[in-house]
């Protein structure tokens, strides 16, 4: 609005910009929502419930990690999961792992990053979150007093 | 690239098809997938234009000098430091922050900065943490972010030098 009463033409061309890049980029988001429809479908939240809620806490937090990275689920929703699933006795580092590669770890969001960034950068980037969000439950283990 | 249009016209057409005829013979996966269809590009609706908009005007007012003495090669540590603030006001997912880091980048940002942006919108977005912590608690939220935000700028810097002395560069236009 201040932009707009600042200078009619400039804020014209901004929203050319964006709209052109809403445009280019929109059969990515397209291809990441489609993907996110079929995953919560094959995933909803009572299965990966049942995943987290393992006796092991290592195979816990080694499935947490790998949910947390192919699904979607956005903080409002993981977060009040997260302290259902603490109340059942699920492990803290386990729900670390989870919330840290939902976070961080995105294959669903992939094709948008790939159209920014390239497939090689996407790759290396996710990989890389998958290893700090293990350290991060490691951490949070080791606080919490759950490895020893 | 061409190879790809086809494919992705084809898995679209696919899916739409899917979704068509699981409406008309009531095949209930596949209402569930469209109602999960719907639901998520409402949601995505809700933000992406608020988001691009802003987008536009950045691009359009903020000079690239500004960008390039805060965010540029020439910034420091300060950069890394900015990156991590602007990235804890970011609204929505990681989704939101791909396009606002190309963005810096366009403008003059160098790469470790750009992943540090990227990493910190996803693990340090205000909002986010204050619910995680009323629901994890308070300890939970400090480690997580003590632990994980300096790993991510290390490894920002680290992946950033690497890239820049491989020649990367993003593709324009985008």
């Amino acid at each position: 609005m201040a932009s707009l009463l600042a200078n009619r033409e400039r804020t014209r061309s901004a929203l050319k910009i964006a709209a052109k890049r809403f445009l280019h980029i929109f059969p990515a988001f397209l291809t990441m929502i489609i993907l996110v429809s079929i995953i919560l479908f094959l995933l909803p939240d009572e299965v990966i419930s049942d995943y987290l809620g393992g006796d092991n806490i290592f195979i816990g937090v080694i499935l947490a990690s790998f949910l947390g990275s192919i699904t979607f689920m956005p903080g409002f929703i993981a977060f009040p999961l997260s302290g259902i699933l603490l109340q059942r006795g699920v492990a803290y580092m386990v729900l670390a792992a989870f919330t840290t590669t939902l976070m961080m770890v995105g294959v669903l969001t992939a094709p948008i990053e790939k159209a920014y960034f390239g497939m090689k950068v996407t790759i290396l980037r996710n990989v890389i979150s998958f290893f700090i969000a293990l350290i991060v439950a490691v951490m949070i283990g080791l606080f919490f007093g759950e490895i020893f | 690239m061409k190879r790809n249009d086809i494919i992705r016209i084809v898995g679209l057409s696919g899916y739409a098809l899917f979704l068509v005829l699981s409406l008309a013979l009531g095949f209930d996966p596949g209402k569930e997938i469209g109602r999960n269809f719907l639901s998520f590009s409402l949601a995505m609706l809700k933000i992406l234009p608020g988001a691009f908009i802003l987008i536009g005007l950045f691009e359009v007012w903020v000079k690239r000098e500004t960008i390039e003495k805060h965010f540029g090669e020439k910034s420091g540590i300060r950069g890394y430091v900015w990156a991590i603030l602007l990235s804890s006001t970011t609204v929505g997912g990681i989704y939101v922050a791909f396009p606002i880091a190309y963005s810096l980048y366009c403008k003059g940002a160098r790469l470790g900065v750009i992943f540090t942006y990227l990493g910190a919108a996803a693990i340090c977005r205000v909002p986010m943490t204050i619910f995680e912590a009323s629901f994890l608690g308070i300890k939970f939220s400090a480690i997580r972010l003590l632990v994980s935000i300096p790993l991510v700028v290390g490894t920002s810097m680290l992946l950033g030098s690497y890239l820049a002395k491989r020649n990367y560069k993003l593709a324009a236009g985008r």
